[in-house]
């Protein structure tokens, strides 16, 4: 009962206080007018490139998106603790480490799909690339996927901010990353083959593609196999990141170090 | 003042690695997917060059747009706002070397950018009037700094600047013909545009790059970047005066 409180309240309150974006000067801007320009400005590219359409281009960047809070959101769960201070008294709580992080990630993974959802329907609307009302359902369980993938991602970065005084910043590398090798504006299939493996070890590669093979009239039973990699991919890095969270406590508790990176 | 200014706060821009990684390679997260869109589309080398210069370019505003929003902020978290507006000097004025050393470091990134494109894209860059194109390079980063200076007035009393400055990063690139030609947005937003300094930096810089006269553009850059100045002002006149009033400066 206790780890489900942790989980849970913990998660939300954390959320609430740590990331300061509950004020709608903050939140209209970063999550709902970025991703829709972003779209627009690959749909523009695109268009003088003389490359894909416009669906392929919103797609792409909608989902991308979710990215957004997914790391930034975990990175701070560590840096915006040790910004106010209350980062040894995190640590030093006897409170389970799974269900504390893992809270944690649930309102990132909302956060996250709804971002991406927004973005989706907005940019169909803008565009007036028109998604047909039966593809919405397997397109949404895609970006739920996508989302709980890329947070996998986002409690490794937050497992490095215990190291990495700069979370911002890394989460930002992180997101370029997934923007060059992802299959967000460029098909994997048009990638070199090196890119195209380092794709597959990526979040949010799967379920771009998921959701391209919805777009072409491609049904659930279609993508199964690709978001379950696509979880995989996910699960794999918050593994990791739960793994490398313990080392670095230790580590730091050992040196000393928990306020000092 | 100006130099003295603008050379330290390059250098305390300059201290943290992580930063300065990330201040050259962001851009260029982007400028490579763009590379790779124009190469899926067999664009011609002419075409791979204009993107070029113009991925390139992005990266000053990159680098100006989300820290000069937020630049406020940060004064005022290391407590440094009052003695800023303090100074016998105008605010505005004392804006200008902080936002030019965000721009300066915005010009390494471009420098990596065409590097980047010349030695993993293969793009060969000819610059037809190398002349008249540093001279444009320079009244770019100017419009843009000034520019900077307009957003770090305006949001001198918003805590989320950042987030201003971050939603301001991708529409600048977009209407002010960084990559795309203004004439394939829709004719609403073309008067946005031709209100952005940048717009008119852009456009002789492409000039200059294809052998044409630059100048025409130049002129408008510069008045578009004088009004930039007069509002910058104006601007910092009058939120300085109201939070000395309501006592409010060091508060958000």
């Amino acid at each position: 009962m206790n780890s489900l409180r942790i989980f849970f309240l913990g998660g939300l309150t954390s959320y609430r206080a740590l990331f300061n974006w509950l004020s709608p000067w903050i939140l209209i801007p970063a999550f709902l007018f970025t991703p829709l320009f972003q779209i627009l400005l690959f749909v523009y590219i695109g268009r003088d490139a003389g490359v894909s359409d416009d669906s392929f281009f919103l797609i792409g960047n909608s989902i991308v998106n979710a990215a957004v809070p997914c790391l930034f959101a975990m990175g701070n769960t560590i840096g915006g603790e040790r910004t106010a201070g209350t980062l040894p008294l995190l640590i030093s709580s006897p409170a389970k480490r799974l269900p504390l992080f893992l809270g944690r990630a649930l309102p990132a993974v909302a956060n996250g799909f709804l971002v991406a959802v927004f973005a989706l329907a907005a940019g169909a609307l803008v565009l007036r690339a028109p998604i047909p009302a039966a593809t919405w359902g397997g397109l949404a369980l895609a970006i739920a996927v996508s989302s709980i993938s890329c947070t996998g991602l986002g409690l490794l970065n937050a497992a490095i901010a215990l190291r990495v005084r700069e979370t911002a910043v890394f989460s930002n590398i992180l997101f370029g990353l997934i923007v060059v090798f992802a299959g967000v504006n460029v098909p994997i299939g048009e990638m070199p083959a090196w890119m195209g493996v380092v794709a597959k070890c990526l979040p949010l590669t799967n379920g771009i593609q998921a959701s391209h093979v919805l777009a072409a009239g491609g049904s659930i039973r279609d993508i199964g196999g690709s978001l379950a990699a696509e979880l995989v991919v996910g699960g794999s890095y918050a593994l990791l990141g739960i793994a490398l969270l313990r080392w670095l406590e230790w580590e730091s508790r050992r040196k000393a170090t928990l306020d000092t990176a | 003042m100006l130099s003295v200014s603008w050379w330290l706060q390059l250098k305390a821009r300059s201290r943290s690695t992580f930063d300065g990684v990330l201040t050259l390679i962001y851009p260029m997260f982007f400028s490579t997917t763009i590379f790779m869109m124009y190469s899926q589309g067999h664009a011609s080398s002419s075409a791979m060059v204009a993107t070029a210069i113009g991925a390139s370019t992005m990266s000053i505003w990159s680098s100006v747009s989300t820290t000069a929003a937020m630049s406020m902020q940060a004064e005022r978290r290391m407590g440094t706002l009052e003695l800023l507006v303090l100074a016998p000097r105008p605010l505005a004025l004392l804006l200008v070397p902080l936002i030019m050393s965000m721009a300066t470091i915005g010009v390494y990134s471009m420098i990596v950018t065409l590097l980047w494109a010349r030695y993993v894209f293969g793009i060969v860059i000819h610059i037809a009037d190398p002349l008249s194109f540093l001279v444009s390079l320079v009244v770019l980063v100017l419009s843009i700094a000034i520019l900077g200076v307009v957003i770090a007035a305006a949001s001198v009393r918003y805590r989320g600047a950042w987030a201003l400055g971050s939603t301001l990063e991708m529409p600048v690139w977009l209407i002010c013909g960084f990559l795309v030609a203004i004439s394939d947005l829709p004719s609403w937003v073309r008067p946005l545009s031709w209100a952005l300094a940048p717009t008119w930096g852009m456009s002789a810089i492409r000039a200059a790059s294809d052998g044409r006269s630059p100048w025409a553009d130049l002129a408008i850059c510069v008045g578009v970047g004088a009004v930039y100045a007069v509002i910058g002002s104006l601007l910092t006149q009058r939120i300085v005066h109201a939070a000395r009033v309501h006592a409010t400066l060091g508060l958000t």
